[in-house]
């Protein structure tokens, strides 16, 4: 799993690459919710990401409850196919979730 | 009919997608089938390799067969393992607050939502999980959604 963190003050860009799947999610996992520290402004990219499974989402899952107290969390440049996902399982309505 | 016995382990699943997508490419799958198709193989597979023979590793197999007019692809996973019926699991409430959100039983909700069918039967001591995926697009709109 490739994530390129870009950290500005209080706010964390993480750049997603491929595929969050159940291979790939516990790097993942490691990865982001290792970087929230002090983060309060936080956005994923998933301009580079091709698909999200339930392990991709239970990653997302995690790092969103992490935020909450403490700032936001927002996703952008998702695809259809992932936002097929996030609709289909209710993601949708809890993340905010941008095409651009 | 093109079939692939392979330990059940989460680092072989990679090699069951591209197995699956070999197939799937020759037949001019829409890309946004394929992608659904490869989640499913992450839950259905996935699940297997987490549960079935545990804490031993045992072999599944998985059969890729294609239905003519309309185009449908039938993916069969076969495995010895515990019996277990991933359509007895209840689907998850999709409409919960962050903290109440459950991610058990999501992946196999996924698979239901997004293919045509999935279908469960325990016989001679096998799980036989079978979905089918219709793919409504011709060669020609290969890449297209």
């Amino acid at each position: 799993m490739q994530i390129d963190l870009n950290r500005d003050g209080e706010k964390l860009t993480a750049v997603m690459h491929g595929r969050i799947d159940t291979v790939s999610a516990p790097e993942a996992e490691e990865i982001l919710l290792n970087a929230l520290d002090g983060v309060t402004d936080l956005v994923l990219d998933f301009e580079d990401i091709q698909y999200i499974s339930s392990a991709g989402l239970r990653v997302l899952l995690l790092a969103y409850k992490k935020m909450v107290p403490v700032g936001t969390m927002k996703l952008i440049h998702v695809s259809d196919v992932v936002k097929d996902i996030l609709e289909i399982t209710g993601f949708l309505e809890l993340l905010n979730v941008q095409d651009e | 009919m093109r079939e692939l016995t392979i330990d059940a382990t989460i680092e072989n699943i990679p090699v069951v997608t591209g197995f699956v997508d070999e197939s799937l490419e020759e037949l001019g799958c829409p890309l946004k089938a394929q992608m659904q198709i490869d989640i499913a193989i992450d839950e259905l597979f996935g699940n297997i390799a987490n549960y079935a023979y545990k804490p031993d590793v045992g072999p599944a197999t998985v059969r890729v067969e294609v239905e003519e007019d309309p185009l449908a692809v039938i993916i069969t996973f076969i495995d010895h393992g515990r019996p277990f019926d991933p359509l007895g699991v209840s689907d998850p409430d999709t409409t919960l607050k962050a903290d109440e959100r459950k991610i058990g039983g999501l992946g196999v909700f996924l698979v239901k939502k997004t293919m045509d069918e999935l279908s469960y039967e325990y016989i001679d001591g096998k799980n036989i999980l079978r979905i089918r995926k219709k793919l409504k697009s011709e060669k020609k709109h290969h890449g297209l959604f």
